[in-house]
């Protein structure tokens, strides 16, 4: 099948160049994650300017693997199907050390989920569709070929300097969403240390099409006998294309690893010979785990790579940066229409930041064991790989990457009591369970909203203000969700007569033995931060 | 402290020969790999966090007051 032809933009065209434009919400970038806030900000009705410097999707690359939360933010945003129609599902990882598997493990071994553990697709396909759907919603101003430049912070917002090719503008925001990546021009403009580790080791990242019935796994080698010494990943990707990381080490020069016949080489030599294929693409990175101290900077906020970086293993790039977005956009949205003060935008960073922290460590760790520095830890992993292949109790210490997950907010302020402590605390994402609508199979998640919510099992809670209720009914009833296989109470951990308060982002908020709702409504003012 | 500091074994003569036996003829690097492997395997049989932090800090020397191989960066 023939190469992927990326859509091109219109270059934005300002009305008045070298004049001022006002805009409520400014996201600067249109990656993966400022696309996703677009949107999100849009489902709740928020419109925002969005300015990206270039007028195509991400080129290359990048991300492939969309975890499962990642898949059930973008249902919630109304494309999860898109991702699930295209996107190669895998649940299996397999890790060979030398010439021999070590041992493999299912990422979801229980099934009941509307989204798989994984599913992998190129970063651009994501992004193509969150731009139609940002389109669509008609609140998304896409601006195209549109550079900042300049970033001047203000008690009210702040003001942006455009760059176009029809001139300059300064754009006045109220709200500046940072989106604009590892390079992060509004961070620099606001000089914000972004600091951390760096990795030595060079890797090399071969995308190569080719048919090849290597089952949907994910394969991860330690020292194989076709690249000695050294890490490969195999992943498959839509369209016939499939990812190879080879670790490089430390001493190799990035420019000829980039020969095309010398990609070959490596490639033929993995494969084996007599296996056609086409590169792709190709390209040699080397890792930073890093982030800054605060995300939130008055009414500049930062998500994504612009606020934090990590390696690839695990996953956890876009995987965070769109959890970002999720945590972010109802928070904004709803200081913005009045309904919190704005403080409540404090608990982003106190709700992102550990779990920015959670991800660099488990980035950090999978490098560490992955590109091994000095005997010892090269001894330690070594040994780890050699008892893994007959000894269970070596399996755990294992590490190619600790695939992402979403993080739990546990101490965030947001979070209320917890009266019947069981599955699911405060501060996880709501897991979710098959349930009958109106004896229709259906999901637990898609009965959500974009609202607060107070879910229910075998009780009927009385109308309180601002929260919309969603009964769970151990055998069908009219307007209840039937949770005909049990999952929806056991994994929220519900027993008869208990709820869940339940945020915007799916986050369970507080859990309650009994309906009364004077504590639920004070739950639900401490979610809002009143 | 929850990490016996008394003597605990019948015969020590005879571990320490096992250990000295067990890397007889490695080199370098496939006697540290053995020494991983036991560290790992008894760590597994062990299992109580506390115990293996507080034999890590102690070869490490970072206990407060022993007399442990000074640790060096
Ligand atoms: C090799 C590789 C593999 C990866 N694999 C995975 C994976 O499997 N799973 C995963 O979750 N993550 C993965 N990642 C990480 C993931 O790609 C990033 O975390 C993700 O793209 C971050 O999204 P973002 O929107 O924050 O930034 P970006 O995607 O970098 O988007 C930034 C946007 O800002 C725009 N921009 C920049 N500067 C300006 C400016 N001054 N003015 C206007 N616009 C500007 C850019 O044009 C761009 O569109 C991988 C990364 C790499 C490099």
């Amino acid at each position: 099948m023939s190469a992927w032809v990326p859509p091109r933009y219109a270059h934005h065209v300002p009305p008045r160049p070298g004049g001022v434009e006002q805009a409520r919400v400014a996201i600067v970038g249109g990656g993966l994650v400022g696309l996703t806030a677009a949107l999100d900000l849009a489902r709740r009705g928020i419109a925002s300017v969005l300015l990206d410097e270039d007028d195509t999707l991400s080129t290359g690359s990048r991300a492939i693997c969309f975890s499962q939360r990642t898949l059930e933010i973008m249902g919630r945003l109304g494309i999860g199907q898109r991702f699930l129609d295209k996107g190669i599902t895998w649940n299996r990882g397999r890790v060979f050390f030398r010439d021999r598997e070590a041992y493999s493990f299912d990422l979801l071994p229980e099934s009941g989920h509307e989204y798989p553990a994984f599913v992998n697709l190129q970063q651009y396909y994501a992004e193509q569709w969150l731009i139609e759907a940002c389109e669509a919603s008609g609140l998304v101003d896409l601006r195209w070929g549109s550079r900042v430049t300049g970033v001047v912070p203000r008690a009210d917002g702040a003001a942006l300097e455009v760059e176009t090719r029809s001139g300059p503008y300064r754009l006045d925001a109220e709200w500046v969403l940072a989106c604009d990546g590892v390079h992060s021009k509004v961070r620099r403009a606001l000089d914000l240390p972004f600091t951390g580790q760096v990795f030595d080791d060079r890797f090399l990242i071969a995308d190569v099409r080719m048919q090849a019935d290597f089952p949907s796994e994910r394969w991860f080698w330690f020292d194989p006998p076709f690249h000695p010494g050294q890490s490969v990943l195999l992943h498959k990707q839509p369209d016939d294309l499939w990812r190879i990381d080879f670790q490089l080490g430390r001493d190799a020069d990035p420019e000829a690893e980039r020969e095309p016949e010398r990609v070959r080489a490596r490639v033929a030599a993995m494969l084996g010979e007599g296996v056609a294929f086409d590169l792709d693409w190709v390209s040699v990175y080397t890792f930073r785990c890093r982030r800054l101290e605060r995300f939130r900077h008055g009414r500049v906020l930062f998500l994504g790579d612009a606020a934090h970086q990590v390696s690839p293993f695990g996953a956890r790039g876009g995987n965070g940066g769109v959890q970002d977005a999720d945590n972010l956009c109802w928070k904004l949205a709803i200081v913005l229409q009045g309904e919190a003060p704005e403080r409540l935008l404090d608990s982003y960073d106190a709700e992102r930041i550990p779990a920015a922290d959670e991800n660099i460590r488990h980035s950090s760790r999978a490098t560490d064991f992955i590109t091994p520095k000095g005997s010892a830890c090269r001894a330690y992993r070594d040994a780890v790989l050699e008892l893994a292949r007959d000894l269970p109790l070596a399996r755990p210490f294992v590490n190619s990457g600790r695939l992402s997950q979403p993080a739990v907010l546990r101490d965030s302020p947001l979070n209320g009591p917890d009266e019947a402590p069981r599955a699911a605390p405060p501060g996880t994402a709501c897991p979710d369970a098959p349930i009958l609508r109106d004896g229709q199979p259906d999901w637990l998640l898609r009965q959500f909203g974009q609202g607060f919510l107070l879910l229910a099992r075998e009780a009927h809670p009385v109308k309180m203000e601002g929260l919309r209720t969603v009964e769970l009914r151990d055998s069908p009833r009219p307007g209840a969700l039937h949770d005909h296989s049990g999952l929806a109470a056991a994994r929220l951990g519900l027993a008869p007569g208990e709820c869940a308060l339940v945020r915007p982002d799916q986050h369970i908020a507080a859990r309650f033995a009994t309906t009364a709702p004077d504590p639920i409504l004070a739950a639900l003012r401490r979610a809002r931060s009143l | 402290m929850k990490l016996r500091r008394d003597p605990n074994l019948s015969d020590p003569d005879a571990l320490y020969a096992a250990l000295m036996e067990a890397h007889r003829g490695l080199d370098e690097a496939a006697s540290r790999r053995l020494d991983a492997k036991l560290v790992l395997l008894l760590a597994n049989h062990i299992g109580d966090e506390a115990v293996l932090k507080e034999a890590l800090d102690l070869a490490r020397g970072t206990v407060p007051g022993q007399d442990a191989a000074p640790a060096t960066d």
